[in-house]
């Protein structure tokens, strides 16, 4: 359980951003003309913005239905890797254990759980999974009822107040810490000039084709430049 | 007004769709090894995709246009965030000098 507290202290911060993203997409839905129940329907069932905030905008274009929901879902993707990611953490929890962790798996409780193995490698596997619900789950319930109040008080939001900025600055936050190394700095440069350089690519596959780049030079940068030494910190993260 | 089967078809298969690239790896793998090189890789996911995605955020405001206030609040940001290993520091200080600046200006 204090796993699930620490977790819960930690992602409160993002609440500052994730609550006026949530409103945001409430209010961007319902002006789309989407009911209530619908609204509801992507922050329960979806419950990832970037990719709901697509979806919507392709709706609004009378896009077909298998365009919006390729485009949609290569925006997720990168939670695949993620899910990789976690599996020597959670590979050995029992399946409905990793079923839940699946479906709480958006970027704050990937991101601080990736910071929490590099600071308390020592975790047990059962702490380690409630430090990563304790991230997700109240933030998931603040993403229902944001999206609720943006869905009802749409008409009181003001129409510009850079809310904009505060979905960059979340995710510049979650980076910062992890940029720890040289390889880490590597693979995100690589990241940033791959997506900039093949946004032109269709169905937002060029952030896809920069993130596998971007693995490949974090991975040779390590192999060719790190000593096995510095490497043991980091690679001791959980059994 | 968009058709409700239309809009429910998207919501479900999204939904589905979502959770089922959620739990690939988890799911379907479970607790076999991965070779060790795969594994070198899976320590970078954060930083291969994160900065990918921010990037064309910080660089093209919401209509398009380039605007170099959000370049200096996410320089700050990321240097904060470096230097005190601090989220909360970093987002603080990162917010109150875009929304500061946006005030003064």
């Amino acid at each position: 359980m204090s796993g699930f507290r620490q977790g819960a202290v930690q992602g409160m911060p993002f609440s500052l951003v994730l609550g006026p993203f949530g409103m945001l997409f409430g209010v961007i839905a319902t002006e789309s003309g989407l009911d209530l129940a619908q609204v509801m329907g992507f922050s329960v069932l979806v419950i990832a913005g970037a990719a709901q905030v697509t979806a919507i905008s392709l709706m609004n274009e009378h896009a077909p239905v298998l365009v919006v929901l390729a485009t949609s879902l290569a925006v997720n993707l990168r939670m695949g890797i993620y899910s990789a990611a976690l599996v020597p953490h959670f590979g050995g929890l029992p399946l409905w254990k990793r079923a839940a962790a699946a479906y709480w798996l958006f970027d704050q409780p990937f991101a601080l759980t990736s910071v929490d193995v590099a600071k308390n490698p020592k975790r047990t596997r059962e702490e380690r999974f409630g430090f990563y619900m304790g991230v997700g789950v109240p933030l998931s319930v603040l993403w229902y009822i944001v999206t609720y109040l943006g869905a009802t008080l749409g008409d009181l939001i003001p129409g510009n107040i850079g809310i904009d900025f505060a979905i960059p600055a979340t995710f510049l936050a979650l980076i910062a810490p992890l940029l720890r190394s040289l390889p880490h700095l590597a693979a995100a440069l690589t990241s940033v000039t791959g997506t900039l350089a093949f946004g032109s690519l269709p169905f937002n596959s060029g952030l896809l084709v920069a993130a596998m780049l971007a693995l490949v030079v974090g991975a040779e940068v390590e192999r060719r430049f790190v000593k096995p030494k510095q490497l043991k910190r980091e690679e001791t993260g959980d059994a | 007004m968009l058709d409700s089967s239309y809009v429910w078809t998207i919501i479900i298969f999204l939904g589905l769709g979502t959770w089922l690239i959620r739990f690939s790896f988890l799911g379907l793998i479970g607790d076999r090894k991965l070779p060790a090189y795969l594994k070198r890789m899976l320590n970078y996911t954060a930083v291969a995709v994160l900065p990918g995605i921010t990037a064309p955020m910080v660089l093209h405001g919401a209509n398009g246009s380039f605007e170099p206030l959000r370049i200096i609040a996410a320089l700050a940001i990321l240097v904060i965030g470096v230097l005190t290993q601090s989220m909360m520091k970093s987002i603080g200080a990162g917010l109150l000098i875009y929304f500061g600046l946006n005030a003064l200006i």
